[in-house]
């Protein structure tokens, strides 16, 4: 033990950021590079007749173009529903679809030549809505979709559904509405290509995935994938929105590739909100029936997702929709029934807690309607139907470590649930709800027997430990997570590792940044190639000083034997078993086991660990506006162990400001044009500090027996339960339910006066 | 990025030379003072001035000092000093507050006063990039020919949008304009008109150089209320200012009232002579805000819903005057 693990430690490149020093993809110029800007369609639904680049082509600067045909590849995140090209083909399927480009030698030059392109559009009827686009058969989006205009449907069934309904004591049947959200990542999406002489393909882009984004770029392409890097450089952000391939990335390496100079492309705020990604908007209709004693004996959803006019990561956001519904509490019962759609906006994906953080918000809330009903606590309900620790939910999903009940008992006593609960007066109110999440995801994106995580870790003489990670740290600490691990291992201080990160041509393969994998699968494979290392240390250290390899002991950069003279560098340490072992190195990895139930889509939601949280909000409301203000929200994370508290804190923090903008005054809204009403930051309102509530983090180490010490997710589950729980304490101010988002403050005063009338 | 259209810069020190300027280069000039309305206007391609000039240089449009019974304002004082000068909290706390409502922090040390005053209204069909507005099919306010707030609408209803205009003009306040034929000083409340295309009677070739307010008797009350839906960079969904002059034994000589960020100009609420004499009460203030509420209808000019818009005029009166009397 050298005592890395559990410490708070600032991250590796904290400084790098604070200062300036980090370099982004926008940072990246290259001699001789120039500019692309992309043509976007102002219809949401037409068909591309002819694009001339007659005029844009004579405008100054301007030193190519590219069109869609010149790209025809398909590709996307998901290999079974790949409909994407990088510029419009046929049909250009939402206002802001990507048509055409132009490379110019400055930005402004880009813009400027895109008003001169020429394009004929036939205009389509635009679907806007998911209900109009599901009922069209005439009309479909992808031509050639055997269901239509419906991208997944899932429909599974645990137990019987109606029996359990029929005999639960409380039976609560309601609607809810999940209005869209957005990432808003303060950086923008980025890519710059460069394509040598020797035909070798270089792309840096602000991707989470540079690994799928390799495997696109080279299909698209037509280059063989050894021919093509992809480098991810310091990323301002993602949650989620930088998770598919995008246009931009095959777009600066053609017009690289064309043009023979290197290429940058950099979105505006506005072109984030086309690319999007962002969370569905689900139409939800929810049954819940309780026992008298509150157990949960049904769950019945029916849901419609708006997909947006692409797949993205749709299958996977049909099923979780559904599947990671199940914790942390025991369904007797259980059945679902998601459909999304495609429609002429703005393609949605995954963002933060992808596909559960809408049924969750319904379910949390239906469930406080039937204890009321049933005239059960909040909190007493949701611990009466704990599922427990190593059990299988009723989709079969494996349960190991379970922290929930822990993290339920914090938020209770840290918000002084039990001596104010009902007694803080008209206008304000406590409010509680729970949640699970994934730690990764058992099944790979594309099918194939390899890791889903790799380390390399390279000692050197003078005592430097060189990292090669594939993991892409996206913020949220990922690099200085390796660090640690390793450090833990070897006994290195973990400040004299240098992380080389998410470089196709110099890491080992890591999938990405999604589902919340980085900490459990990449930690892993961190702690297996520490491990190898050790055992060379130890053994060369151990037979210097005459001790067994368990009496070696390593910690923060000085190896320590059993007798008070027996201590060494970590350097020191290293060259002798460099002299002993040759030139030294270790691998590690991360394979999935085979998890999840014997069903058709059983592997999705499938997780080695999952992480639980419990959130109470206090609520205050002002009744004569109808704006309400959350004094607090206390939020207890179950991540298994704590690598570093301070980081996890940071999740658990960052997480409970996202979902707090979504329950407070985050949307995306289209007129019914399909036109976004305000592609911006100062239209689509995100939380400032001034808005954002007190937060107090807890944090509970279940310790996983599977996890890296441990470890578990942080990242996505404790957004989960800060909607519900605002949406449960406004009820219990003043007496109204929200069923949709965002709790507009208009909304409230209205539903105020219908109550009071 | 979004990027700026090209322009030429000027950087005058001297007010006659800036007016030189804006007459040489008439229909191709914008003025900038903080610049943080004009630039993502110019990035939204709203304006594309071939030349910009930029009054930062000119020292006379700076300060804030005492003249006679007034106190005058440069129009080149940023946001954050009216917000922290001590003779405004002192005088005018309306003031201060609208000033200290604005936008953030790294805002309003950039923004100015004149330049709050002359700030476009604004409309969520307008304010919007050029590729959107093309989208849309543009609207009459910019390069069209139709109003997407109001179906057929033949008039701009773009929002007066400015948190300093509504509490100047509760104030009594006049602006001083100045052009190469001299300088005129007109009230406030003769300088915005309802158009939403262009609501001041500002003259191309005028730049305005001061505001000047009525250094206030005993017994003046002020107060400034702002709903937004985030507390801090957001243009008001509507603003409500308040002044009251009090005689020594409490009865009101005058009161009054704007309402603004409803439609394209601040509504100055009328037919409040009958308050004069009476006590600053509840019951008085109940009868003011159902005075506002009659007088105003706003419009889907913003994506904040209309009714409530309307209905937290009495509330916000209340409160504004609340506050006025604290």
């Amino acid at each position: 033990m050298s005592g890395v693990v559990g410490r708070r430690l600032r991250k590796l490149d904290s400084l790098k950021k604070a200062t300036g020093e980090a370099v982004y993809a926008d940072d990246i110029s290259l001699p001789r590079m120039l500019h692309a800007k992309i043509l976007r369609s102002p219809h949401a639904h037409a068909r591309i007749k002819k694009v001339d680049f007659a005029r844009a082509l004579k405008h100054p600067g301007v030193m190519g173009v590219l069109e869609g045909k010149e790209l025809p590849g398909k590709y996307g995140i998901i290999p079974w529903t790949q409909d994407e090209t990088a510029l419009a083909v046929n049909k250009a399927l939402f206002i802001g679809d990507e048509v055409a480009a132009v490379a110019a030698v400055d930005e402004l030059a880009a813009q400027e030549a895109l008003e001169l392109i020429d394009v004929e559009y036939e205009v389509l009827p635009a679907l806007v809505e998911p209900e109009a686009a599901l009922a069209d058969k005439a009309n479909v989006l992808h031509e050639g979709n055997k269901h239509g205009n419906v991208t997944k449907h899932v429909d599974l069934t645990f137990g019987d559904v109606e029996a359990a309904l029929a005999k639960s004591a409380a039976v609560v049947e309601e609607n809810f509405f999940y209005a869209g959200s957005t990432h808003t990542p303060i950086e923008p999406h980025c890519a710059v290509a460069q394509y040598d002489g020797e035909g070798n393909l270089t792309v840096w882009s602000s991707t989470q995935i540079p690994h799928y984004v390799h495997r696109e770029l080279s299909k698209v392409l037509g280059i063989a994938p050894a021919r093509v890097r992809v480098i991810q450089p310091f990323l301002g952000g993602a949650f989620g929105g930088k998770s598919d391939p995008f246009s931009l990335e095959f777009v600066v390496a053609k017009l690289a590739m064309k043009l023979g100079r290197p290429v940058k492309c950099l979105f505006t705020r506005e072109e984030v909100f086309w690319a999007h990604r962002g969370r569905h908007p689900m139409k939800m209709r929810f049954k819940v029936g309780l026992s008298k004693e509150g157990a949960i004996e049904a769950v019945d959803s029916k849901i419609l997702i708006d997909g947006g006019a692409y797949s993205s990561f749709g299958l996977v956001t049909a099923y979780y929709s559904g599947q990671l519904l199940t914790g942390p509490y025991q369904f007797g019962t259980y059945h679902f029934d998601s459909t999304r759609v495609f429609t002429n906006k703005p393609p949605c994906g995954p963002k933060r807690g992808h596909g559960s953080v809408q049924p969750r918000f319904a379910f949390e809330v239906a469930l406080d309607m039937a204890a009321e009903k049933l005239g059960l606590d909040p909190i007493e309900v949701r611990r009466r139907n704990f599922i427990g620790q190593n059990v299988k939910t009723v989709n079969g999903q494996q349960i190991t470590s379970n922290g929930f009940l822990q993290a339920l008992e914090a938020v209770e006593k840290a918000s002084g649930w039990k001596e104010r609960k009902g007694k803080l007066g008209y206008g304000k109110g406590l409010g509680v709800a729970g949640s699970m999440y994934i730690s990764g995801t058992a099944y790979p994106i594309y099918p194939n027997d390899m890791p889903q995580s790799g380390i390399q870790v390279k000692l050197d003489r003078s005592g430097k430990v060189t990292i090669f990670s594939g993991a892409s740290d996206i913020g949220q600490g990922t690099n200085s997570q390796v660090a640690y691990l390793i450090a833990e291992e070897i006994g290195c201080d973990p400040r004299d590792c240098t992380v080389v990160a998410a470089d196709t041509d110099l890491t080992p393969v890591d999938l990405g940044a999604y589902s919340s994998r980085g900490t459990f699968m990449v930690g892993i494979a961190c702690v297996e190639a520490g491990q190898k290392l050790w055992a060379l240390l130890s053994q060369a250290v151990g037979e210097k000083w005459g001790v067994s390899t368990e009496q070696v002991d390593a910690s923060w950069g000085t190896f320590r034997g059993p007798q008070v003279d027996q201590q060494m560098s970590f350097r020191d340490a290293v060259q002798l078993t460099e002299a002993k072992f040759g030139t030294l190195g270790a691998t590690g990895s991360y394979r999935t086991e085979k998890l999840g139930g014997d069903y058709r889509g059983g592997t999705i939601g499938a997780s080695p660990a999952y992480s639980f949280t419990a959130h109470v909000a206090e609520v205050h409301v002002d009744v004569e506006t109808g704006q309400w203000k959350v004094q607090r929200i206390w939020a207890a994370h179950d991540c298994g162990k704590a690598i570093n508290p301070t980081l996890v804190e940071g999740q658990i923090e960052g997480s409970v400001y996202m979902g707090f903008g979504e329950a407070a005054m985050e949307e995306m809204t289209y007129y019914p044009s399909g036109l976004h009403k305000g592609p911006s930051l100062l239209d689509y309102r995100i939380p400032t500090s001034v808005d954002t509530p007190e937060l107090s983090a807890m944090i509970i180490e279940s310790v996983d027996p599977k996890g890296p010490h441990g470890a578990k997710e942080a990242g996505e589950g404790p957004l989960h339960p800060v909607i519900p729980a605002i949406s449960n304490a406004i009820y219990d101010a003043v007496g109204v339910r929200f069923t949709e988002l965002p709790f507009y403050p208009g909304q409230l005063f209205k539903m105020l006066k219908e109550k009071k009338a | 990025m979004l990027t700026l259209p090209p322009f030429e810069y000027h950087a005058p020190m001297e007010l006659a030379d800036a007016l030189a300027l804006l007459q040489k280069h008439a229909g191709k000039v914008k003025l900038i003072a903080g610049g943080t309305d004009l630039v993502p206007n110019m990035k939204h391609r709203l304006f594309m001035p071939e030349h910009v000039v930029g009054l930062k240089q000119i020292s006379e449009l700076n300060g804030v000092r005492g003249e006679g019974g007034f106190l005058v304002i440069g129009a080149m004082t940023s946001i954050a000093d009216l917000a922290r000068n001590p003779r405004v909290a002192l005088l005018f706390p309306s003031l201060a507050r609208a000033a200290t409502a604005i936008a953030g922090p790294q805002l309003r040390e950039m923004g100015t006063l004149g330049g709050n005053l002359c700030l476009d209204t604004r409309c969520v069909y307008y304010n919007q990039t050029h590729f959107w507005r093309k989208a849309l099919g543009y609207c009459l306010k910019k390069d069209g020919t139709v109003c997407h707030v109001v179906k057929g609408g033949q008039k701009c209803v773009a929002a007066a949008s400015n948190d300093t205009a509504p509490v100047l003009l509760t104030l009594g306040a006049s602006v001083e304009l100045a052009s190469p034929n001299g300088r005129r000083a007109i009230p406030l409340e003769e300088f915005y008109v309802a158009d939403g295309v262009a609501n001041t009677v500002i003259e191309p070739n005028e730049i305005l150089t001061k505001v000047r307010v009525p250094i206030p008797r005993a017994g003046l009350v002020t107060g400034y209320q702002k709903l937004r839906i985030r507390a801090a960079i957001d243009y008001p969904s509507l603003c409500v200012a308040v002044a009251a002059q009090q005689q020594a034994d409490g009865k009101l000589e005058w009161v009054r009232m704007v309402i603004s960020a409803l439609g394209s100009k601040p509504h100055t609420v009328k037919r409040l002579e009958g308050f004069q004499g009476r006590a600053l009460d509840a019951a008085t203030i109940a009868e003011l805000g159902q005075a506002a509420h009659r007088q105003c209808h706003p419009l889907t000019n913003i994506n904040v819903e209309t009714g409530w818009r309307r209905e937290m005029i009495p509330v916000f009166v209340r409160r504004a005057f609340a506050e006025a009397m604290k």
